[in-house]
């Protein structure tokens, strides 16, 4: 039976559109100052680089502080239920047009492919590219701090973060596009509200 | 200097004391240690640093993050031998001693009126706007001695060599002038060889008499060296700090004369810098990866139209 549920809250979308946007933005200017592409001039790829950073620091800060007080932090408890038959969906399912076998609910929003994903975005992935940019920025105090490291090692886990980072992104579109449209699952991620199948049989549908 | 603003004269900066004239590049080292030539210190004010300190950009600016390793030179003295003055760049002392054909010395002219051959002298080279080179330099150098020897198999000698690299936190990237030429030198004792060099005919000066054995052998005898009694050439380099000619700020450096591929800092080695370096393995692997991940997605998504349509067509 389909049900309409209110799946991401106003800050969630805020959030997630605002770190889609300093993601993406982050990449171009991390790459060009990485030297694969040539937009902005370096000097302005750098200070861009160097502000979306922060910015993405405070609504880490945010966002973090949101999961806690809300509770929501649940839905990426690692779950390993089914992962065989969502994989097996992705791969086959989808192209017979059966129905996903996951069932999205408000205490379970994510399906264990998912959870896992932007588990690992969210504490390992993201986290990394901060603490390394931020040293990468801080390169100057390290003589300071005592710490005779050199730059190239923190530069090619940003860069290699970096890279993971990207791919993430272009499963994660594409990913999107697997809706009931191809459109389905972005536009809820703007109103919050999802038309889902509780996986309840209901006999006249 | 800077006649329409500061009007600067040399001693602004080279102040004297105790009959001493302050000169910071061979004397002593460029800021030894990261300490600032401040005038309370030491009366000096000859880095640039000492009126400027070391943060000397726009707060926040990252320009300033750069001052620990990157001397001030680098950046704002973007060429020497600028406003239509030229600079010898090249002196082949071997060519020295070629006659015309009623054995007077020639001298030769290019059209700009730089002395490009003369008997006394060899063949010289000219160039004006030129880029500096670069190098890690922390002030102090080690010269080549006139005991020193050529090692064996050497083509080219260093004058001087410069000291630090990375690694030494005193050390910044400086720029250079590099003075390359063809000196005499005794090929048996390995010696740069310093010939008695002006003087009458007759005297065995080399300007007199042009015989490089006898004025190898006068000069040589002079300083206390031995002299084999053979004279070759051997290319030497000599690095030479460009620390004049600050040019406007307009006109420095912009980032992406050093930070990219091929820029001005491609063969100084030993450091990562941003733009230039990158980890060979890791970028092709990743962009490989990344290309059979859009390659994947390409083939699902098609599959995927496919089998609508199909589906669609049935019912």
């Amino acid at each position: 039976m389909k049900i309409k549920l209110q799946l991401y809250t106003r800050f969630e979308r805020f959030w997630h559109w605002s770190q889609a946007f300093l993601i993406i933005f982050l990449l171009i200017t991390g790459f060009e100052v990485h030297g694969s592409c040539k937009i902005f001039g370096y000097a302005a790829a750098c200070r861009w680089h160097n502000l979306a950073g922060i910015t993405l620091l405070i609504l880490s800060a945010f966002a973090i502080f949101w999961h806690l007080t809300t509770g929501q932090w649940r839905h990426y408890k690692p779950s390993f239920e089914n992962l065989r038959g969502i994989i097996g969906h992705y791969l086959i399912g989808i192209m017979r047009g059966e129905p996903h076998p996951f069932h999205k609910s408000e205490e379970r929003k994510l399906n264990p492919l998912q959870s896992l994903s932007y588990l690992f975005l969210k504490v390992v992935l993201l986290p990394l590219q901060l603490v390394s940019g931020l040293l990468y920025y801080y390169y100057n105090d390290w003589i300071n701090w005592g710490w005779a490291a050199r730059l190239d090692g923190v530069a090619f886990l940003h860069t290699a973060m970096a890279f993971a980072m990207l791919l993430f992104l272009v499963v994660h579109v594409y990913l999107t596009t697997t809706g009931g449209t191809l459109l389905t699952y972005t536009k809820s991620m703007f109103t919050g509200w999802e038309e889902v199948d509780d996986g309840i049989m209901n006999e006249k549908s | 200097m800077d006649v329409k603003g500061l009007n600067y004269s040399c001693t602004a900066c080279h102040t004297t004391k105790g009959h001493k004239i302050s000169g910071r590049c061979y004397s002593q080292a460029a800021p030894n240690k990261h300490q600032l030539a401040l005038p309370k210190d030491d009366g000096e004010r000859l880095a640039c640093e000492s009126c400027h300190g070391q943060s000397p950009h726009k707060n926040g600016d990252i320009l300033n993050h750069h001052s620990d390793k990157v001397s001030c030179q680098t950046c704002h003295i973007p060429q020497y031998a600028r406003g239509g003055i030229f600079t010898k760049m090249w002196w082949d002392w071997s060519t020295a001693g070629t006659m015309d054909e009623n054995g007077k010395p020639i001298v030769k002219k290019d059209e700009h009126g730089n002395l490009i051959f003369h008997s006394k002298k060899g063949d010289m080279g000219w160039a004006q706007n030129v880029n500096p080179e670069y190098g890690w330099y922390n002030g102090s150098m080690i010269y080549f001695r006139s005991s020193d020897k050529v090692p064996p198999g050497a083509e080219k000698i260093g004058i001087n060599s410069l000291n630090g690299d990375y690694e030494d936190p005193a050390a910044r990237i400086f720029p250079f002038k590099i003075m390359r030429a063809k000196q005499p030198y005794d090929p048996e004792n390995r010696t740069l060889l310093i010939p008695y060099l002006a003087g009458k005919k007759g005297s065995g000066a080399y300007w007199g008499d042009y015989d490089w054995q006898k004025a190898g052998e006068i000069g040589m005898r002079e300083v206390g060296l031995p002299f084999s009694g053979k004279v070759d050439f051997i290319d030497s380099d000599m690095y030479w700090p460009i620390t004049h000619m600050v040019a406007p700020k307009e006109q420095a450096l912009s980032c992406e004369e050093c930070h990219s591929r091929n820029g001005r800092l491609a063969n100084l080695q030993g450091f990562y810098l941003p733009g230039r370096d990158r980890w060979g393995l890791l970028d092709r692997l990743a962009w490989i990866v990344l290309g059979l991940t859009l390659l994947g997605v390409l083939v699902h998504a098609g599959l995927r139209f496919i089998s609508a349509n199909r589906k669609g067509g049935q019912s």
